[in-house]
């Protein structure tokens, strides 16, 4: 599975901040820290201050912390403000056909569980040490 | 705090109510089953003695062409008692008998649009196994 390099940075955002909700990092630490585009990340964390997942930044040392409620906030809560929910996108060229149809119930069964996986790993169980 | 035990005969009536509750489907019958000996069934009670929640399990052997492994059939806890650690309690105990009986692995299968039940498991430390479930139609 791939995920948009939006998706990914807001992941590596949120996941870094909720190490410790009392600490704060401005963009430049978190782009240093997983080597990505500062410009890109910062655009990122705006869509998640936008979301509640972390709060300030303002000015240009501005640091962000993480403001979400890391056992209620999920992957999927991340991954939807990036990716376009499966029954949002537009339709593709030969869906109403039979072959387009069976096709779409496949890729439909894979949404799901992909969906099922995300939605079920919270912040916190992403943050729990590997036994 | 809460306690856990192996359940009773005298703990079904509320084990069966409890579940139905949740579901939408009252089925004495087979919670009766699960206090057969080969099954682990444990409850989780308050300290008024109250059934806070109950879960169930048994290893078996060569299930879908698996090595031994404990299996977690159900559990339930009462709404109001959630997020207390009942949950974990509960699967901590059922896991620690598994262990005894000598199995390395623990599975269930929870409904894939169940986030809740999902979420449970998911922070116990289970991922996806090796096994996906297949399914069809007869009607």
């Amino acid at each position: 599975m791939k995920l948009q390099t939006g998706t990914r940075l807001g992941l590596y955002a949120v996941l870094e901040l909720a190490r410790d909700p009392e600490r704060t990092l401005t963009a430049a630490d978190l782009a240093e820290r997983f080597g990505v585009s500062i410009h890109h990340l910062a655009k990122v964390l705006r869509t998640l201050g936008a979301a509640g997942l972390v709060r300030g930044g303002r000015g240009a040392a501005g640091g962000y912390r993480f403001t979400g409620n890391r056992r209620r906030a999920t992957l999927m809560d991340v991954v939807a403000l990036f990716e376009p929910a499966p029954g949002q996108r537009a339709k593709e060229p030969g869906e109403d056909t039979e072959i387009g149809g069976a096709l779409q119930r496949v890729l439909l069964e894979i949404d799901e569980i992909a969906e099922a996986t995300l939605r079920s790993i919270s912040v916190e169980t992403m943050l729990k040490p590997r036994r | 705090m809460t306690a856990i035990r192996p359940a009773q005969a005298s703990d079904l009536p509320g084990i069966s109510a409890l579940d139905a509750r949740l579901t939408g489907f009252d089925k004495p019958d087979y919670w009766r089953e699960m206090l057969a000996p080969d099954r682990h069934f444990l409850v989780a009670e308050t300290g008024k003695g109250t059934l806070a929640g109950f879960i169930a399990g048994e290893v078996r052997a060569w299930e879908f062409g698996q090595p031994a492994a404990g299996w977690v059939f159900a559990i339930q806890i009462d709404p109001k008692l959630r997020q207390r650690g009942v949950g974990s309690a509960l699967f901590e105990a059922l896991v620690a008998r598994f262990k005894a009986e000598g199995v390395t692995r623990v599975r269930t299968l929870v409904d894939r649009k169940d986030h809740l039940i999902l979420s449970f498991f998911r922070a116990q430390g289970m991922v996806a196994g090796p096994s996906l479930q297949l399914d069809k139609d007869l009607a």
